[in-house]
């Protein structure tokens, strides 16, 4: 059976087939059940994306932060067939190349939002949209967030014109202490989410810890009501998750396949945590159970764990200025960022909101700024970084985005100025190297089904 | 070493506070009124008695004052004023007990007053004070009622007494989430707004509420509109009482007479229509429209009517189906059709942001097809213009003669996500900056616990 799946699974990823190679490969072998879902393993739900089309592109005159902390003042950028060729110095040959003069503004790559509910929690955020939270049990693992995504958010193309945001992770909400897991999306519009899956992206794995599972479960009289009961609720998932691992003959469990996938270091940890001290404890609970947390999100109070975060080699996903709306908030700063990276933590700016994703550059250089104040000097090339190549990283995909480096997807935004200034905005974006979005082309900005023939269609926005 | 210069500095900080207002030039400042004109470079403001006396190009006057201070090329402006804030009455908003802005419980809707419980110590205040906003209006929300309940405008300085204006407005909710509160539709909400504003309207001596009291002391709480006598007086049972308790019914009195300002919360085109008609039955009405997405659709009716507004600056989403039209020119477009627009704080994040939002106005206006606005008008719509909607034009959100001494000198354009303010005037009074975000910070600028935990480094 094993080796039947591997057949298929090869298949599956080279053809991109749909249909059912396992149950009809099944046969051929002589198996004698008569039905079989597709595993784990053969991708249900592949990517059926594609690259749009693009031409031989050299965005030049420019400066170019490439993402991985480098500026090149009157740079370079070349990308064709879809892929970055070249970003560095003017001495880069432009032959060949559509030339795009970029004097006076600023390149960077594809701006990343590791944490977004776009598609889940979509607009008009009405109840019948509400497709974020399963809340009805404290762990969720077995459902996965792309089977709430709605296409037509009108908000994927507010964060592409606005942000220039070219790449997503949609994230089950935070109610249960397992969320579920999370996809990866490239942000074009399509008619369904495959249509929009990041080829290739691991999934990830949303945990909470902290006052929302006590909050929402705590509140209907049942376990966990404390932080205690977080915990104690975990372990003993894990701890079964763990016994399913071990045993071959395990009936199939969608949640259990999942916690199997982290275990094993396939699907990334991306857990909900603002108290620095309750980090701390979920550090060791990994160790304890044997997963690894890929990053922290809303780790407002992060700033007080560094040296620790550092050590552990997590990412901490963060805000600029939120704080106070809860009490775990309530120590948030607005030098976390530059404090986490002053003690060589991993950075991530996050935005976990229709409205902030559409400026993720902004709340970049507010907390850049915020350590510049108290004497931590961060370039505009890492600030650059923190919504690039190490959100790309902590989503496992900074081997194919987030930096312009030869070889990588061509996400691609020029900057009618410094995007760490209130007053710039993206002019171009490119997707794979596709001219997706044009503030000079009114033509060249995608309008959803939902907006079509309502008020204020195809607007600047 | 690191910590005895930090206690030298708590010390300091403590021993900077001011309790009195110093007179004050400054000098060598990029200064911006805030009355819509562009910065004036090499600019002077000075300040006596706690009031601006001059804000302008430098001249040849000397300066005879306690204290000169060269600006060294900062920009100098006036406070930020923030409109429809919830500053002062919550400290954790997820912390029920912390919080004020809604009473779904209480019988009472209109009458909420806001201005005995703003708290001058909450953390929201000192924060957003050291972020330049000088003063407020801050006002309970809409939750068992569509009115609101009376906002107050505030200042943000540390003397212990926040209410610069109490019973400022009122404010109603006729949008979506005004008809989900009347019992399921806008037809409900309207309907309810009528029958308490005439309620209203024929309240007081015709009313002949029985166990009538002697006159109640004139209870003076703002510096125009004095607590109704028939809220303080004794009598206080009515048989008639239905959909508004006698404690609202009074409260709207001074809002059916146009002496305090209605606050109408709508989103959609067709909804801000039927707010303007509210003067046709009610003329008297002195209506502010706040939220507005759909503005830009009838900004002429809005601009014909006369009807300022405080609106979303960055709302480009259909959060519901009464802000489809949503867009980031909203704010440029009203403008440009002549109405007065500041800027809404009720829907950022924190309000804080409204020098950011501004900003990207400025920003919006490079772009192809969209309207946004100059940056004299973007600082205009966070400075003057929600002051002069508030009812204290003139007074504050501007450097002009006889104005209130709230400056505030900035590392940089103040419109500008880098920059915050370093010096804090409220009425003169130069204001501590420090807060528990900016102790947290010192406590940990660096993680060293070699001597001792971090609970004694303060």
């Amino acid at each position: 059976m094993n080796v039947v799946i591997a057949a298929a699974s090869a298949f599956a990823l080279g053809a991109c087939a749909t249909t059912g190679a396992a149950g009809s490969a099944g046969k051929d072998n002589g198996d004698t059940s008569r039905f079989a879902a597709k595993t784990e393993a053969e991708n249900p739900f592949p990517s059926t994306y594609r690259p749009y089309p693009g031409v031989p592109t050299a965005l030049v005159g420019a400066t170019v932060f490439d993402g991985a902390g480098n500026r090149f003042d009157n740079g370079v950028v070349l990308f064709r067939d879809g892929a970055i060729v070249a970003a560095g110095g003017s001495d880069i040959s432009t032959d060949g190349y559509t030339v795009i003069d970029g004097t006076g503004k600023f390149v960077t790559p594809g701006i990343i939002d590791i944490h977004s509910h776009l598609g889940d929690y979509p607009t008009p955020s009405v109840d019948a949209h509400s497709d974020g939270n399963e809340a009805t049990a404290p762990t969720t693992p077995d459902v996965w967030a792309e089977h709430s995504v709605w296409p037509q958010d009108p908000g994927f193309s507010r964060a592409m014109a606005n942000g220039g945001v070219t790449a997503l992770q949609i994230l089950p909400g935070s109610a249960n202490l397992m969320g579920g897991r999370s996809v990866t999306l490239k942000n074009v519009p399509a008619r369904t989410v495959q249509g929009m899956k990041f080829p290739g992206a691991p999934y990830g794995f949303k945990m909470a810890c902290g006052e929302n599972p006590k909050r929402v479960y705590g509140g209907r009289g049942r376990k966990p009501s404390t932080r205690m009961g977080n915990f104690a609720v975990n372990r003993q998932t894990w701890y079964e998750a763990i016994e399913y691992a071990n045993d071959d003959d395990a009936k199939r469990d969608l949640a259990k396949e999942t916690l199997k996938g982290v275990l094993e270091g396939e699907i990334l940890v991306h857990n909900h945590c603002y108290r620095a001290d309750e980090m701390a404890l979920v550090m060791d609970m990994a160790k304890e159970v044997g997963y690894k947390v890929t990053a922290f999100h809303h780790a407002v109070e992060a700033y007080k764990i560094g040296d620790l975060l550092r050590e552990n080699g997590v990412c901490s996903a963060i805000w600029a200025d939120w704080y106070g709306f809860k009490m775990e908030a309530y120590d948030g700063i607005m030098e976390n960022a530059a404090l986490l990276q002053n003690q060589g933590a991993c950075v991530v700016i996050h935005s976990d909101s229709a409205n902030d994703i559409q400026r993720l550059n902004q709340e970049a250089a507010k907390a850049q700024a915020a350590g510049q104040r108290m004497g931590i000097d961060i370039s505009d090339a890492t600030t650059v970084q923190w919504i690039t190549l190490n959100a790309a990283r902590a989503m496992g995909i900074d081997g194919m985005t987030g930096s312009l480096e030869a070889g990588k997807m061509a996400d691609v935004v020029l900057w009618n100025g410094n995007p760490l200034s209130v007053y710039s905005r993206p002019e171009k974006v490119w997707i794979d190297g596709a001219l997706l979005y044009d503030a000079m082309d009114p033509k060249r900005r995608p309008v959803s089904d939902f907006e079509l023939g309502q008020p204020g269609e195809g607007d600047v926005k | 070493m690191k910590r005895l210069l930090t206690a030298a500095a708590g010390a300091m900080a403590l021993a900077s506070a001011p309790a009195f207002a110093q007179d004050v030039a400054i000098t060598n400042a990029t200064v911006a009124t805030g009355d819509g004109s562009e910065p004036i470079e090499n600019g002077v403001v000075i300040v006596e008695n706690g009031r601006i006396v001059y804000a302008g190009p430098a001249d040849d006057r000397r300066y005879q004052t306690d204290q000169v201070i060269d600006a060294e090329g900062a920009w100098v402006t006036p406070g930020l004023f923030a409109t429809v804030t919830t500053l002062g009455i919550w400290d954790v908003s997820a912390v029920s007990e912390s919080n004020d802005i809604r009473a779904g419980g209480s019988p009472f809707s209109a009458a909420l007053d806001v201005a005995p419980v703003v708290n001058p110590n909450s953390q929201h205040i000192l924060i957003h004070r050291a972020a330049g906003i000088t003063r407020a209006a801050t006002t309970t929300m809409p939750s068992g009622s569509i009115f609101a309940g009376q906002g107050a405008i505030i200042d943000l300085d540390s003397d212990g007494n926040p209410i610069v204006k109490a019973r400022a407005f009122q404010m109603v909710d006729l949008g979506e989430g005004g008809g989900r509160i009347a019992g399921g539709s806008r037809a409900a909400a309207h309907v309810l707004f009528r029958n308490a504003l005439r309620e209203a309207g024929s309240y007081g001596e015709a009313a002949r509420i029985p166990g009538g009291s002697k006159s109640p002391r004139d209870t003076t709480t703002g510096d125009d509109i004095t607590v109704d006598p028939r809220m303080v007086g004794r009598d206080t049972d009515r048989s008639s009482d239905t959909l508004l308790t006698r404690f609202d019914a009074a409260a709207l009195v001074p809002v059916v007479r146009g002496e305090q300002k209605l606050y109408v919360a709508v989103e959609r085109a067709a909804d801000i229509r039927a707010a303007l008609a509210l003067k046709d039955e009610f003329p008297r009405l002195d209506i502010v429209l706040v939220g507005a997405s759909e503005g830009w659709l009838v900004a002429n009716e809005i601009a014909a009517a006369g009807v300022p507004v405080i609106a979303d600056p960055l709302d480009a989403l259909p959060y519901g189906f009464d802000e489809l039209a949503s867009t980031q020119s909203n704010i440029g477009r009203m403008k440009e059709a002549g109405v007065k627009v500041a800027l809404n704080v009720a829907g950022m994040e924190n309000p804080r942001r409204i020098a950011q939002q501004a900003g990207n106005l400025v920003g919006l206006a490079k772009m192809p097809g969209a309207t946004g606005l100059t940056w004299g008008e973007a600082f205009a719509s966070i400075s003057s213009i929600p002051a002069e909607i508030s009812g204290m034009g003139g007074k504050a959100g501007v450097l002009a003669r006889g104005a209130l001494g709230d400056v505030v000198i900035w590392t940089g354009d103040p419109l500008e996500v880098s920059s915050v303010p370093t010096r804090v005037f409220i009425g003169g009074v130069e204001q501590p900056l420090g807060n528990h975000q900016t102790r947290l910070r010192e406590r940990y600028r660096d993680l060293d616990e070699s001597d001792l935990p971090k609970a004694y480094d303060w």
